[in-house]
């Protein structure tokens, strides 16, 4: 990454930082887009709050569906659960045409208001890239890699770990990537359904009127899902870099 | 019992004693129709259309000779699931096990309901869905097995809307809560079904209008190619309700100061924005894809078109296009699915689209006012991918041949 492209994450980093502790300082430049002495600066919660609250279920719910996809990924690969590759596959696809609010409509029902339907409908939406993509990367092995490291003497077990996870790591992780930034926007609509996020804040705007409300909530969001995405995508770099010398090799 | 050879046996050694093969995915399907027919409630019933309700199994649900057809009839799927190899016994197996639970389930509601009631509701409960998943599970992986051409998947999504739209005009559902709650609304569900098929494809249309000549600029002048990228890159990022939301303050401007936008109805809140929204999440897509598209194209192809004396505009349309066109389709695909599911979001700006109900659903705390809005999305973004996928493959064929 160049030098003026850090400098930029940087300051993106420090604004969103400076501007979800201390909102009252960027009042200014809201000011002039609210009408009829409306306050400039969301006033009915802690923007730091409803930050840390919108991060926390999105990290939460990435975090267990990473687990059950990757687990599902591995055994679907496994010769026990070769039977149900087919099906997992058209699964992924199907599942992907499901629209995020409709999944969120649909489990207010089953669990009620709050921060469970949000919690399952970013669970089960965000399962979908990374199973793809542990799929993808578990079943792009190549096959002589497997056997050399069979020929090595390794285990099932050794070669699950040894050999195939590190190989497929950098797509896992450019799902996990895209899976968090579907999540960060689909936590936003987790407030219609009464879930704590910045949602709250856009949605305030929406009902007042207000469009300095629907621009902070848009701009802390947008922030944090391009901070996330090039903080995950340094990791996958790093992870692909690693690996880049045995995998040319093998190749 | 059929008794089936092993699948272990090497193909050629004829077995000498028949094995009982019991399919995994099977044995795991019949496990969920087990736990969804005998312990969870078929059918809730409530007093009236918010208060929360009881659950009903199926027995209870149903008179005893259609609860014990029902029954007989979904072990029998079950049984297919764990023992029938062959995917056609499979998906027709399936196919029953759907043709009889959704009727069935009508005809629930209309027993449970007491007679003369008009406040009671009857909805599908877990038990259904369950059942419902499972019997879709099995035929998807039998079609998954089948490898159906791209003509036989159109097929077979005809047949699904065929069968879909006969259970609907047949009336049998009418008792359930959902169609209650369509048959208050009739008139509205229509009109918002079709202001979101407006939105989700006029949006579309739009996009590929200005997406293909920007996604080819970007081909022939790889200095626009980043800026055009990053730019709507960023656009992706912003959370679709405050893109909806944003976009209201400069329309608003635009309809109070241009009497040619608001004569064109052109206003602050409803379709607009929201139009305008979906077209800016579109664009991506179809950019992206339209380079991906040209860019794949072998430059000895066009070298060689070039040899045989066409134009620049002639290798553009009759070899460039055409080749890019199943990369250019499948972003046309991408766009389509996530425009039908966002147009959702519309409603909360005014725009209208079947959102409507799913944010009065909410409002309302009516489930079955959510589910009138969500399903049919659902349905719609779900036959747009299959049909949209069935032309990419034909198209790719032809470029094959």
């Amino acid at each position: 990454m160049s030098t003026r492209a850090l400098i930029l994450r940087a300051a993106a980093l420090i604004l969103l930082v400076a501007f979800v502790t201390m909102p009252q300082l960027f009042a200014f430049a809201f000011a002039p887009l609210t009408a009829n002495n409306a306050p400039a600066i969301y006033n009915q919660g802690s923007l730091l709050a409803l930050t840390l609250s919108h991060v926390r279920i999105v990290v939460l719910a990435t975090l267990a569906s990473t687990l059950l996809a990757l687990a599902l990924g591995i055994f679907v690969t496994r010769p026990a659960g070769r039977e149900f590759l087919p099906l997992s596959r058209s699964l992924v696809n199907i599942g992907q045409t499901f629209p995020p609010i409709a999944v969120l409509a649909i489990a207010v029902p089953l669990v009620g208001f709050g921060e469970k339907p949000t919690f399952i409908a970013l669970f089960l939406y965000g399962l979908l890239p990374i199973f793809e993509n542990t799929l993808a990367g578990l079943t792009e092995v190549s096959p002589r890699t497997l056997e050399a490291a069979r020929g090595m003497g390794m285990n099932a077990r050794q070669r699950l770990w040894q050999v195939e996870l590190p190989l497929a790591l950098p797509l896992i992780l450019a799902g996990i990537r895209l899976s968090v930034i579907i999540s960060l926007g689909t936590a936003t609509i987790g407030s219609t359904v009464a879930a704590k996020g910045l949602g709250e804040v856009i949605i305030a705007g929406l009902q007042s009127n207000n469009v300095a409300f629907i621009l902070q909530g848009g701009l802390v969001v947008a922030l944090l899902a391009v901070l996330l995405h090039d903080g995950l995508g340094l990791i996958e770099r790093a992870a692909a870099r690693r690996l880049g010398r045995p995998v040319d090799e093998i190749a | 019992m059929n008794t089936i050879p092993s699948r272990t046996a090497a193909p050629g050694t004829p077995t000498l004693r028949p094995t009982l093969h019991l399919d995994r995915l099977g044995s795991v399907i019949a496990g969920l129709i087990g736990l969804a027919l005998f312990l969870s409630p078929f059918v809730t019933y409530r007093a009236n259309r918010i208060v929360s309700g009881e659950g009903r199994l199926l027995v209870d649900a149903l008179p005893p000779a259609g609860a014990l057809g029902t029954i007989v009839v979904v072990l029998g799927v079950a049984l297919c699931a764990v023992l029938a190899r062959r995917p056609l016994i499979r998906l027709a197996a399936a196919s029953m096990g759907l043709g009889v639970i959704f009727p069935a389930v009508g005809f629930s509601a209309g027993f449970v309901t007491p007679a003369g009631n008009t406040f009671a509701r009857v909805s599908p409960a877990i038990g259904f869905w369950l059942l419902a998943l499972a019997f879709a599970l099995i035929a998807a992986d039998a079609l998954t097995r089948l490898r159906f051409g791209p003509w036989g998947r159109l097929v077979a999504l005809g047949i699904a809307a065929g069968g879909l739209a006969l259970l609907l005009l047949s009336g049998a559902w009418n008792d359930l809560s959902l169609m209650k709650e369509y048959a208050n609304r009739a008139e509205s569900f229509w009109r918002e079904a079709r202001q979101h098929l407006w939105l989700a494809f006029g949006s579309m249309a739009a996009a590929c209008l200005v997406g293909l000549p920007l996604g080819l600029a970007g081909h022939r002048i790889p200095a626009l190619r980043n800026a055009i990228l990053q730019g709507l890159g960023v656009v992706q990022t912003i959370p679709s309700i405050a893109l909806f939301g944003i976009l209201i303050a400069p329309l608003g401007y635009l309809a109070a100061n241009v009497p040619l936008a608001a004569a064109l109805g052109i206003r602050g809140i409803g379709a607009a924005p929201a139009f305008i929204a979906l077209f800016l999440y579109s664009l991506l897509p179809v950019v992206a894809n339209t380079m991906a598209g040209l860019g794949q194209v072998p430059a000895d192809v066009i070298e060689a078109a070039r040899g045989m004396g066409l134009s620049r505009r002639q290798r553009l349309f009759q070899v460039e296009l055409p080749l890019a066109l199943p990369v250019i389709l499948a972003g046309i695909r991408i766009v389509l699915v996530q425009n039908l599911g966002l147009a959702t979001i519309a409603a909360l700006i005014g725009g209208g689209g079947l959102g409507t109900f799913v944010f009065q659903g909410i409002g309302q705390s009516a489930i079955d006012l959510v589910l009138l809005g969500a399903l049919p999305t659902v349905a719609l973004s779900f036959a747009a991918a299959i049909i949209l996928d069935a032309i990419i493959d034909l198209t790719q064929r032809g470029a094959h041949d």
